[in-house]
């Protein structure tokens, strides 16, 4: 027990424990009913202006709006990493993968543009119709690369991934007939919504700014649609056959195999669709900023979305929410701001250090909580819920009357 | 390792057959080794299955639930795995040397041996991991061709670790349920839509993984995290999970490794419960109790030679194998 830490006494029970117990044992109806309210909580905060919590040195709604598309892209990374263990170093080259192929079909500095005449993508549903063409071609991108490399283990794997990351970077940058290099690709399509007298390109234009409904909140509410979406299919995997594989190869790749899981398909998987997961958050980010350009698909990109699963809690879908939220959020809190409580300090140079920071608490939660913010607690099986709930009414009445149990 | 996660819960064991409803009613007790108060309550909280399946409150229910279902070609008592004249070679070591055994359907047998006798060798040539380097293994009327270990347990042989290898992070229900699982069709569009198929699956999966757990005596355990559970119930986890493929052969390797007397008594129980119910069992062991105990026949293997094969009355009489295990003074060898 003392040299194997995975084999100590079972974990504290704590304010988190205690409420996961309670929400567990809640019918669905009432999970829904605590769920929506603050969901739509959750969504409203750009628009209530909550006074500490706002952002001062940049738009909130904005700050949002890619806290969305980070969300979407720590849970799809967490499918690869949380779920199935495969340590993934390259995850913005399906990111890239996702914004160029939006960029290219839309573009007209791209040679492919569809968007002009003659063109088969009518220009106001071109972005809705790009974004399933960009989440196959990232899902495609995946099985391409997990094919030959995911018959590698562990370090090994992270260090191809890594190259992969650099590969579509330093593709976008030097295929300039194509990808125009590192002048990017302007004037990406988005989706052409809401257009009235106010706002004639629709309230996700990039032109609709100021206001606080501005296009950032409209990008952050498609983004919580989709994160919704994402999470029910995810989590319907999580409790089936494919989740429970995915977990058994993280425990033990090689008992996995020998009780039957066929472990190469279910990685191939896991990585296929933690890549349309990345696509597709790409495909916002294209449609958001309307400008593509390789620097924004630095490697160290990759680190960050990999900090947010690991700061958040690997293989727990809300943690990893939650670590999006604060990778996104603490540095833009800190932009412009130059007191907090009264003490005088200077928020632009904090936000410029948020490597450093981020660093720091990577190091600090890896020795005392490494299981990261909200660790996780996996229901892999679709028809368990009755179980526990059994579990919890016996444990309640056992608590009650303990005397009659004892006979 | 996890000698000392051995806990006193544990009463040697479970009793097998009729006293298994006897069993988990005994250890809701258990939850006064807990502290009363906060815990975590979706672990470690003893749960009555039959409180979700109160069909499984009946014994025979549960062994009916248990037993496997799938189409075997072979008879009972007809040959389920033939060896012939097996040999297997690693560069110019002779690792199995034309071992030549059956195991018939519907028996325990025992594969016995000292250190190094070429146990393991024999066990991965039977199941296709190794090729043999002449002979060949037939298996259920087929030849083993050379196969993946997942699509070995497709086929029809499970088995179990010398060193306990459970999932850890799952309860022991879903280390169950990864057991059936190898036996499920459902793949990535069937979850995602959680079409059908995949509905029907996941309940069959459910109720078999209970009635498995209450069939191997922890039951009360279902919702508790692998890694917690005591050593013994570990073991026998690890026996349920294998079973949950519906194998045509159980092997079991060195199943009481790291028992006390009494808890062994209980396995041989539980190995006897496992072949009445139907299965065929291999048993690699070194406990020559145990398998004298509960074997039907015993293979003796000693330098990768097959030295002797009977029934165990036989094998406890046998020169060549009590000269294998306890060695031959000088002289008489001569």
């Amino acid at each position: 027990m003392t040299n194997n830490p995975s084999f100590d006494a079972r974990p504290k029970a704590g304010v988190g424990d205690s409420f996961r117990s309670w929400w567990n044992a809640q019918s669905r109806p009432m999970q829904w009913l605590f769920g929506v309210p603050f969901i739509l909580l959750i969504a409203l905060l750009p628009i209530l202006n909550v006074p500490v919590l706002t952002t001062v040195g940049t738009n909130f709604g904005g700050v949002m709006a890619q806290f969305g598309m980070y969300a979407l892209i720590a849970i799809g990374l967490n499918v690869v990493v949380g779920q199935a263990g495969l340590l993934d170093l390259g995850y913005v080259g399906f990111y890239a993968v996702g914004a160029y192929t939006v960029a290219l079909l839309t573009s007209p500095n791209s040679p492919w543009n569809q968007t002009g005449p003659g063109g088969w993508l009518s220009s106001d549903w071109a972005w809705l119709a790009c974004l399933p063409i960009a989440i196959l071609i990232t899902a495609l991108s995946g099985l391409l690369l997990g094919s030959p490399t995911l018959r590698l283990r562990g370090d090994y794997l992270a260090i191809v991934t890594l190259g992969f990351g650099e590969i579509v970077r330093l593709l976008a940058d030097n295929l300039e007939e194509i990808t125009g290099g590192g002048r990017g690709l302007s004037q990406v399509a988005y989706p052409r919504f809401g257009t009235t007298e106010e706002f004639p390109l629709g309230v996700f234009s990039a032109g609709n700014v100021g206001k606080t409904l501005n296009s950032g909140v409209w990008w952050y509410w498609l983004s919580i649609v989709l994160i919704i979406i994402v999470l029910l299919f995810v989590g319907n995997l999580e409790r089936s056959r494919v989740g429970r594989a995915w977990v058994a190869i993280r425990e033990d790749e090689d008992a996995a195999e020998i009780m039957g899981v066929p472990t190469f398909k279910f990685k191939l998987w896991a990585f296929t669709i933690g890549a349309s997961i990345g696509g597709l958050s790409g495909a916002l980010y294209a449609g958001q900023v309307q400008f593509v350009v390789p620097t924004n698909f630095n490697v160290v990109n990759s680190v960050l979305f990999l900090c947010a699963v690991v700061l958040g809690g690997q293989g727990n879908k809300l943690g990893v929410i939650l670590g999006a939220f604060i990778i996104v959020y603490l540095p833009n809190f800190f932009l412009g701001r130059t007191e907090i409580l009264g003490i005088p300090i200077d928020g632009d140079s904090i936000a410029e250090y948020k490597y450093f920071f981020f660093g720091l608490a990577l190091m600090v939660l890896m020795i005392f909580r490494p299981q990261g913010l909200l660790p996780v607690r996996q229901k892999l099986l679709t028809y368990g819920r009755e179980l526990f709930v059994a579990a919890r009414r016996r444990q309640h009445d056992e608590a009650a009357a303990p005397v009659e149990v004892t006979k | 390792m996890s000698r000392d996660s051995e806990s006193p819960h544990d009463p040697g064991g479970i009793e097998a057959g009729a006293e298994v409803g006897e069993e988990y009613r005994s250890t809701s007790e258990d939850a006064f080794d807990h502290p009363v108060g906060p815990m975590i309550l979706d672990e470690a909280v003893p749960v009555d299955v039959t409180d979700v399946a109160p069909e499984l409150a009946d014994p025979e229910v549960v062994a009916e639930i248990v037993a496997p279902t799938r189409e075997i070609e072979t008879e009972v008592g007809e040959p389920l795995v033939e060896l012939e004249g097996v040999t297997v070679k690693f560069g110019g070591l002779t690792a199995l040397d034309s071992v030549t055994f059956t195991i018939r359907r519907g028996e325990i047998l025992g594969l016995i041996g000292p250190n190094g006798a070429g146990k393991t060798t024999c066990f991965n040539a039977m199941t296709g991991v190794y090729r043999p380097t002449s002979g060949t293994v037939t298996f259920d009327g087929h030849v083993m061709a050379k196969l993946k270990r997942n699509q070995i347990t497709r086929l029809g042989i499970a088995r179990t670790f010398q060193n306990v290898r459970l999932f850890g992070e799952m309860t022991a229900l879903e280390n169950v349920v990864v057991g059936t699982d190898a036996r499920h069709r459902t793949s990535v569009p069937g979850a995602t839509f959680r079409l059908p198929r995949h509905r029907h699956e996941e309940r069959d999966a459910i109720d078999r993984g209970l009635a498995l757990l209450e069939f191997v005596g922890i039951g009360a355990r279902a919702t508790e995290k692998a890694r917690n559970l005591p050593y013994g119930d570990q073991r026998r986890l690890e026996i349920a999970r294998a079973l949950a493929t519906e194998p045509k052969l159980l092997c079991l390797d060195e199943p009481a490794a790291g028992f006390n007397p009494a808890e062994k008594v209980a396995l041989m129980d539980l190995i006897r419960k496992i072949r009445s119910d139907g299965y065929t069992v291999l048993l690699i062991e070194h406990d020559m109790r145990l398998v004298m105990g509960v074997t039907d026949r015993i293979v003796v293997l000693e330098f990768g030679k097959k030295i002797a094969e009977g029934v165990p009355a036989e094998i406890r009489d046998n020169p060549a194998v009590i000269a294998a295990y306890l060695g031959v003074p000088d002289d008489a060898s001569a």
